[in-house]
């Protein structure tokens, strides 16, 4: 910097910027490969001792285990990897559940949160408040055994209308069995289906010639209803039966029967994840300014219009990012199941680790699936994202 | 709201519970209508479970498995040792309210009263008296810490710094059994103790590998930023009880043989290891609010790299992202608690040792509830005190 003169000059090839960032860069690398490789060395060396080698093969090996609660036929003679598979199965199950009920409960718990009245607003802020400063494990371990768990014997059940059994054995209700008008009454749901996007279709474009914003979703909705419903008593036979539970000896027969452990997983979740995200419904629906709602009762909009067209997908705008972040968080959390014996894929991966004793292979599996999991979550709400974003001029 | 709050509402509303509760509960049917279903929510959960509090429960389990619950199975003869590095934390914390919680007075209260109310339940003569202990140097911690001028606020900050590890020290021992300090091995360390040293190490630890990984992330060398997205965002995206597991199954593989870690340890490198991925996003939220003029009025007084990072970038962006850095705390804190699944015996592990014991089968509400409850007020305590310290400091506002 003394004089103009330096800058000129060549500049020294050790003060040169580019080749010192390059080098900073081939250290670094160096140092983290040189680490990397290290630590590969001393574990394949562990490996050596412990007699096995690093490898996917034994994933074809008979798994020789049960697993309490599978989605599909599996027994102790299938595979490892029909094991692992149906652990993710099960994984995708309770975190698709408990993302819908838990968005669901969140929702009315931030809109409770903000409520005229309140007794509720009170109610909204005690449970939050509750949840926030629990550990999600040991409120799981408390709910399973505290409560699923302490629930009476089947000859004890406690029946509520439905009826609905309460037992310490899982809860059991009423549930449909596909008759043989089913396969036909498949066809009329994929009529509904199409009734549905066609009415949605038409509804949108006429929106859009007259300028007046239509509840596409509400009449959509309407029009599956009544194409499913219509088909149901056009068909001969009711295309479902309803199959009600009764107690038989020491079990529940007929009806659907959820295991205190799904039961407990997926209510823990829900319970949990709902506070986390009636905080995000909260803080979105604040982060709508005042002069947007005053501007839309001003143009005369109704109290419904106001909420839906103005507040909402403003309000939705600010949410969709950290409910995101809480959708990946439920999702993972639910690697939890551990603790109470619903096998998910954790579960069944650290069964399928103690039985083979692939310990490095199945936890990289594991950590895989996750990110995958992850990734795929996060990629499809940064679409959904970029789509209701404010289109900037 | 302030302008509304300053029309006084008509007399009959302003002063009556019943009309407050008219304007406000029974306005309009529907109104009224969920009042009512609330209401009855709120009296029958809140009876139900009263009644099981003080009617079913039996709560013997805890008062007989207090210490199981509080240290493990930490020895006797030592726990002496924990009570001075708690003396040593509550003059810290009596020392830096005075400095900084002026605004906080009632907290400060309630934390000088914590441990006299603590005291009146039947514990015997010692622990009461190391409790009094407690309030006494929290009191002469606030009383040195009236005057403070920014040269006491500098030793303080060192004492925070040098706490966890005079704590750690003083937990494990230095010396054979027969000496001043005997070795507590880790299996013997469990309950909230080991709760909160998993809580302790992973916060000290995995704040500079969080801030370096931060950094890395904003790195103009290619190789450090892709290795620092890649950590960063393969520990985001898997459960901790995953990295927890390979901690326990994987790290002792990675070591050369002969060199071996007990499972405390594993945890808490799993902890930290965990931990500091999300506190480098942190950390890089606060670091990309520092405007360009920073770093161009930095480089023209004419400091370098290195100084204007640690000089002017960093203590902006840290002091802007304190909140959330607390908000992670807590949550690590709650998070610990994954550590039973690995086998540790810390609060939610002693839970089983507690519950194993023949005479008390079958108590898993009463003392999975009291562990819930012992998460639940510190992770709430902790929140409410940075709340409000965060109100009276302006941290995260400029």
């Amino acid at each position: 910097m003394q004089s103009a003169e330096t800058q000129t000059a060549a500049i020294p090839i050790w003060r040169d910027e580019r080749y010192l960032n390059l080098l900073g860069q081939a250290i670094f690398a160096v140092v983290i490969l040189a680490a990397g490789y290290y630590l590969y060395r001393n574990m394949e060396a562990g490996l050596r001792r412990q007699g096995t080698t690093l490898g996917f093969g034994f994933i074809q090996g008979t798994s020789g285990f049960d697993i309490a609660e599978t989605l599909f036929e599996y027994s102790r003679s299938s595979t490892f990897w029909q094991a692992f598979q149906v652990g993710l199965l099960n994984t995708l199950l309770v975190s698709v559940v408990g993302i819908l009920f838990s968005t669901i409960l969140g929702v009315i718990l931030g809109v409770a949160r903000l409520a005229a009245n309140p007794l509720v607003r009170w109610l909204a802020t005690g449970y939050l408040e509750l949840m926030r400063n629990l550990s999600l494990l040991v409120f799981l371990v408390f709910w399973y055994l505290g409560v699923f768990l302490k629930l009476p014997k089947i000859k004890e059940a406690v029946i509520w209308p439905g009826p609905t059994f309460l037992t310490n054995r899982g809860i059991a209700i009423p549930w449909g069995v596909p008759t043989e008008t089913f396969p036909a009454y498949r066809l009329i749901l994929a009529l509904g289906v199409l009734a549905a996007i066609l009415i949605a279709a038409a509804l949108h474009a006429r929106g859009r010639r007259t300028g007046k914003p239509p509840l596409t979703i509400l009449w959509a909705g309407a029009s599956f209803v009544v194409v499913v419903v219509l088909g149901w008593f056009a068909l001969p036979a009711a295309p479902l039966a309803w199959d009600l539970p009764y107690p038989e000896g020491l079990r529940i027969a007929g009806g659907k029967i959820f295991t205190p452990e799904f039961m407990a997983l997926v209510s823990g979740l829900v319970l949990y994840t709902a506070a986390f995200i009636g905080e995000v419904v909260r803080a979105g629906i604040q982060a709508v300014s005042r002069g947007q709602v005053e501007a839309a009762r001003a143009i005369g909009l109704t109290g419904f219009q106001t909420l839906r067209l103005v507040i909402f997908p403003q309000a939705l705008r600010v949410i969709i990012p950290p409910l995101t972040s809480q959708y990946l968080n439920l999702a993972k959390n639910s690697s939890l199941a551990i603790a109470i014996g619903y096998p998910d894929v954790f579960y069944v991966s650290n069964t399928i680790l103690n039985q083979s004793g692939r310990a490095v292979e199945m936890i990289t599996l594991v950590m895989l699936t996750y990110l995958l999991f992850s990734l795929i979550t996060s990629a499809f709400m940064n679409w959904y994202n970029r789509r209701i974003q404010l289109v900037e001029r | 709201m302030s302008n509304a709050a300053q029309i006084l509402p008509p007399l009959a509303e302003r002063h009556t519970l019943l009309g407050w509760a008219r304007k406000n509960l029974f306005n309009t049917w529907g109104n009224a209508l969920l009042t009512l279903l609330t209401g009855w929510l709120v009296l029958w959960s809140g009876r139900a479970l009263l009644v099981w509090a003080f009617t079913a429960a039996e709560w013997g389990v805890i008062a007989a498995n207090l210490r199981l619950i509080l240290l493990g199975q930490y020895p006797i003869a030592n726990v002496w040792r924990l009570w001075v590095s708690l003396q040593l934390l509550a003059f810290l914390v009596g020392n830096s309210l005075a400095i900084w919680g002026r605004n906080v007075r009632r907290i400060s209260l309630a934390l000088a009263a914590a441990p006299l109310l603590l005291a009146l339940l039947p514990f015997g003569l010692q622990p009461r008296l190391w409790l009094a202990g407690l309030t006494f140097f929290g009191i002469v911690g606030w009383a040195l810490g009236r005057p403070a001028g920014p040269r006491q606020r500098r030793i303080v900050l060192l004492g925070w710094a040098i706490w966890p590890f005079i704590f750690i020290l003083l937990l494990r021992g230095l010396t054979p059994p027969e000496g001043r300090l005997p070795l507590v091995p880790t299996n013997l360390w469990g309950g909230l103790l080991l709760t909160f040293l998993l809580t302790v190490v992973g916060i000290v630890f995995s704040f500079p590998l969080g801030v370096l990984l931060a950094l890395g992330r904003r790195s103009r060398l290619g190789a450090v930023r892709w290795f620092s997205i890649f950590y960063i965002e393969v520990i985001r995206g898997v459960p901790l009880i995953t990295i927890l597991f390979m901690a326990q199954l994987m790290l002792p593989l990675f070591l050369p043989s002969g060199l071996t870690i007990d499972r405390v340890l594993r945890a808490m490198v799993g902890i930290t290891l965990f931990s500091a991925a999300y506190l480098a996003e942190n950390v890089r939220g606060g670091l990309q609010a520092i405007p360009t003029g920073q770093f161009e009025a930095a480089y023209a007084v004419g400091l370098n790299g290195l100084q204007t990072m640690g000089l002017i970038i960093l203590p902006q962006a840290l002091r802007l992202v304190i909140p959330i850095l607390v908000g992670q705390f807590i949550a690590l804190y709650k998070d610990t608690a994954l550590v039973a699944i690995v086998g540790l015996l810390d609060l939610l592990g002693i839970a089983k040792t507690v519950l194993a014991q023949p005479e008390f089968l079958g108590l898993q509400r009463e003392v999975y509830a009291f562990i819930s409850m012992l998460y639940w007020v510190f992770s709430y305590a902790m929140s409410y005190v940075s709340q409000r310290l965060e109100v009276s400091l302006g941290v995260g506002k400029r």
